[in-house]
């Protein structure tokens, strides 16, 4: 049986300042070393100054896992020595001496499966290495260490995984979980990290290490067992070892044996006493937690009445479901979860896109009451939408500008049924006679108006000047 | 102008006019020059010390509010970072490293008009007790200069000594403060683990080691203490003291405390003299009023060895930061696969240091932890339950700060478990966060002894009136500079 685990490294990218210093936890916008500070970079005599909003972000991620949460949690060291580590030890968690990490044994529900999860340990990122010159000669490595000292949360799962599907279904829930809770955006560059250990059946564990997207992370799984059952095949066994994914050839390869016999030296970190989080302050965050996905899911589908495809897509994105909390009134809903779904989602599927939108909460409730009241047809409204995401423009001035509302005057249609009657002479006596062809009629009126006349408005009007 | 004052009477000087600041840091320059070629106390001297004492009196002529200090020179061990001055642990490892923000002690300071005249030498990275393994060179004892000064803060104990300055900050890992003041006849103070913070203190074994100042009497330990302690957001180990004013009260006696003698400190191996002068600082606490009991701390014995075990650790993580990568000593990395680079930038660590090192690679390692690290753990914590249970009994402990007395240059450098021995009175108070205080009481051979009083966590105000109490009772002879 093939049995995958994983650990995921993920960034509290949503919060103000580093796990330690006050530089800040967004250091993707600084130049490179601009974004650090005597502690961040291990200079001596520096110490690390605990970020507390860290650990309530780290332990409402336990708490959305169904973990276990200890009252008390402690800092270690982890020793080695590495080029992207300032101080050459991180300060990370650890469980040997007892539960003394953010998060115990959990789980989640991934479809029908129950995935375990082991542990959740708050952690510093290390600083990120480049690699400069092309043959390994002249090859030199120079240290970004804006990235030092980020806040990192490691989910560790038990191997209860099977198939790379079932990593990739459980990474889309782990990121929809991640983003709904405001702690972080896993859309950014390197946000999520991870490393995953495979093994078939007969045959040793195998670590993957340095997978720098979950993208890459279900590719690696597949390429790592694709691999072991080739070699199985062929009756070679599977040594236990720790494999590299690179990133470039996206295939792994067998790391140095050496990084196997690492002995960390883990103690407690003095500089750091321990952390109390006692039922009242776990109630307080547990009270403070955004609605779950599943929780708006339900809401979505019995109050408004919104089909249960729409309503998970809607639910399971935080930027779309935030828009639909802010923008819907009772009436207003189904419209705009049906905007939201079928048109929005396709115009800023990116993250710049989303960015750079200029529609507002109250263009998409105007939206959804003109179509609802016949201003404007659902099929001009997507013109419309594409024009307030571009321009910010509030909805009238778009439809005076592109001429895209719905002629509902009646005069201004009279005369054109008018037209229309005394051009369509023979249409208009069979229509007398026999009312399903007055279709052809609407029809002949939506040509003259470009498909702008309001249908309903425009029968009462025909069938009022045929006197039928 | 006389130098040989103390800070409250520097500060009572300079209030009245008698003296003014530029000309006692003026001074004091001078004694630097004339006195440290031969005590070698400084690493590094302030060249603008003048300049900023001239600034402190146009301020108190001017009417200006002044900082308590007013303009008092101030010694500073080579460990605490000064924003824009070399700090250098008196390693080669950090050379040419050049602080770029000032300790919390620091900062503090500053504020209330110190003048800092210059930076001392310690034992390398503050390992040692006799200052012989600066990587510069060893201090000498102003009380007979073929005599180590004791450790690790000894160029701040001889600068107090020397009057090459009025107080100095040191720090005490195993009794690096305390060590050092007995052998040269200084204040040594070692306060609750917490109570001053070490942000901008390069740590060696940061679970345990606290910042202490070296003063010529208790009153001017206490003005220190007033002056730096206290909570520190930039150091989450520190402890909240409530702005505690430590001069308040210390004048009121110890009639009525109980004082236990810690019996595993003056057994086998102790000094004759230095036991004649405990018995005698015991016969005047009781002559005080204190009722002074023998007291037994069995996790004693094994209370050295649980310490170097333990700051071994401690060292091997806190100075693997020095790859010299980011600051250090010139040494060009072009060309060197990192692993290469660190391990030959990392050889310009002396060889105590080095001992140490390997010692923390070895007992945290897996298959080795639990014979060593643990266990030293187990000791750390059995000692520190049963002091606690002492200390529901007793006041206050007592004990001579070292068993010997200052040896000569050289003497002891060679044997290092001899040099271990040398801790068994002072590492209790780091393993157990307890604060404890060292006060010059006799001399023998010309040579100084200290008396150490212990007192339980957050009792310094207890323990400082009770060294007041007994520092009353003792006249000493003057340094024979
Ligand atoms: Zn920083």
């Amino acid at each position: 049986m093939t049995m995958i685990g994983l650990e995921i490294h993920c960034q509290l990218t949503n919060l103000q300042s580093k796990l330690f210093c006050s530089c800040k936890a967004n250091y993707r916008e600084f130049e490179i070393n601009e974004n650090i500070c005597p502690i961040c970079i291990g200079l001596p005599g520096s110490l690390p100054r605990l970020n507390k909003e860290s650990v309530k972000k780290a332990t409402v991620i336990a708490m959305a896992l169904n973990c276990s949460t200890p009252e008390k949690i402690a800092f270690f060291r982890k020793n080695y020595f590495y080029p992207d580590l300032p101080k050459n030890f991180q300060i990370t968690q650890l469980n040997i001496y007892g539960d003394t990490s953010i998060g115990g044994p959990g789980s989640i529900m991934v479809g029908d499966k129950k995935i375990r999860i082991t542990r959740i340990q708050l952690e510093e990122d290390p600083g990120r290495l480049i690699y400069e010159g092309s043959s390994s000669k002249n090859q030199i490595t120079l240290v970004d260490y804006n990235r030092a000292g980020t806040p990192l949360v490691e989910i560790v799962t038990e191997p209860d995984f099977e198939t790379p599907k079932e990593v990739r279904d459980f990474l889309n829930i782990l990121s929809d979980l991640l983003e709904n809770l405001g702690v972080a955006d896993p859309s950014l560059e390197g946000a999520m990290r991870a490393d995953a250990n495979v093994s078939i059946k007969g045959g040793k564990k195998v670590e993957i290490k340095n997978i720098g997207s979950f993208h890459d992370l279900e590719k690696a799984v597949h390429f790592e067992i694709t691999r072991q059952e080739s070699l199985s095949s062929r009756d070679i066994p599977i040594i236990q070892e720790t494999r590299h994914w690179d990133d470039k050839r996206k295939i792994t390869v067998s790391a140095r044996s050496k990084e196997e016999e690492l002995d960390y030296r883990y103690f407690l970190e003095g500089d750091i006493p321990w952390i109390k989080i006692d039922s009242k302050i776990q109630e307080q965050l547990k009270s403070e937690m955004p609605e779950s996905i599943s929780s708006k899911k339900e809401r979505y589908v019995s109050i408004y009445d919104i089909s249960s495809q729409v309503a998970d897509v809607l639910s399971s994105d935080k930027f779309y479901s935030d828009l639909f909390e802010e923008s819907h009134t009772e009436k207003t809903a189904k419209e705009i979860a049906n905007i939201i779904t079928t048109d929005l989602m396709g115009l800023v599927d990116t993250r710049e896109k989303r960015e750079s939108s200029k529609l507002t909460a109250t263009h998409l409730r105007e939206l959804a009451e003109f179509i609802q009241s016949g201003k404007i047809s659902r099929n001009s409204s997507k013109n419309a939408l594409y024009e307030i995401v571009k321009t910010g423009k509030d909805l009238p001035t778009i439809i005076s500008e592109l001429d895209l509302g719905n002629v509902s005057d009646a005069s201004e249609l009279s005369e054109i049924i008018q037209q229309v009657i005394s051009e369509e002479p023979q249409a208009v006596e069979q229509a007398k006679t026999n009312p399903q062809t007055i279709n052809y009629l609407v029809g002949k009126v939506m040509q003259k108006t470009k498909g702008k006349a309001d249908p309903t408005l425009t029968l009462d009007l025909l069938k009022k000047q045929m006197d039928i | 102008m006389n130098l040989k004052i103390s800070a409250l009477d520097y500060i009572q000087e300079v209030k009245n006019g008698n003296v003014s600041a530029e000309d006692f840091v003026a001074k004091t320059l001078e004694q630097i020059e004339t006195v440290d070629d031969k005590l070698h106390a400084f690493l590094s001297v302030n060249e603008k010390a003048v300049e900023q004492a001239r600034e402190i009196d146009k301020k108190i002529k001017s009417g200006e509010k002044v900082g308590d200090c007013f303009g008092m020179p101030i010694s500073i061990k080579d460990n605490l970072c000064i924003k824009g001055s070399k700090t250098t642990c008196a390693s080669k490892m950090l050379g040419d490293f050049i602080a770029p923000y000032d300790a919390t002690v620091i900062t503090k300071l500053k504020q209330q008009d110190a003048i800092f005249i210059g930076k001392v030498n310690m034992d390398e990275f503050a390992m040692g007790l006799t200052t012989e393994f600066s990587a510069y060179g060893p201090s000498k004892n102003p009380w007979n200069t073929e005599y180590v000064p004791g450790g690790s803060s000894g160029g701040s104990a001889v600068s107090v000594s020397a009057f090459e300055c009025v107080a100095s900050l040191g720090s005490d890992t195993g009794g690096s403060v305390r060590n050092p003041a007995s052998f040269c006849s200084t204040v040594g103070y070692k306060p609750t683990y917490g109570l001053i913070s070490r942000f901008g203190l390069i740590s060696y074994a940061n679970s345990i080691e606290q910042i202490g100042p070296l003063t010529r009497t208790v009153k001017d330990t206490a003005f220190m203490l007033n002056q730096i302690s206290g909570i520190d957001p930039n150091d989450n180990t520190t402890i909240d003291n409530n702005n505690e004013d430590y001069l308040s009260g210390i004048d009121s006696g110890i009639e009525g405390k109980k004082i236990g003698v810690i019996q595993e400190m003056i057994g086998e191996g102790i000094d004759p003299a230095v036991l004649s002068a405990t018995k005698q600082a015991i016969s005047k606490l009781e002559s005080l009023g204190a009722i002074c009991e023998e007291v037994s701390l069995d996790m004693v014995k094994y209370s050295v060895a649980a310490y170097y075990t333990i700051t071994a650790t401690e060292a091997g993580s806190n100075l693997a930061r020095y790859d010299n990568l980011r600051y250090g000593y010139d040494f060009p990395v072009e060309g060197y696969e990192f692993n290469s680079y660190i391990s030959k930038a990392r050889r310009n660590f002396g060889p105590e240091v080095t001992r140490r090192m390997i010692l923390g690679g070895f007992v945290p390692s897996a298959g080795h932890a639990g014979k060593y690290f643990l266990k030293a753990l187990k000791v750390k914590s059995k000692l520190t339950k049963e002091i606690n249970e002492v200390f529901k009994k007793f006041d206050l402990l007592i004990a001579p700060t070292v068993p010997v007395l200052p040896f000569k240059l050289g003497e002891k450098i060679n044997d290092p478990v001899a040099l271990f021995l040398l801790d068994i009175n002072t590492v209790t108070a780091n393993l157990t966060g307890k604060p404890a205080i060292s006060i010059p009481f006799s001399h023998s051979k010309g040579l100084p002894i200290g008396i150490q009083l212990l007192a339980n966590s957050k009792q310094d105000k207890l323990l400082l009136r009770a060294a007041y109490a007994l520092e009353q009772t003792v006249t000493l002879p003057e340094v024979p500079l």
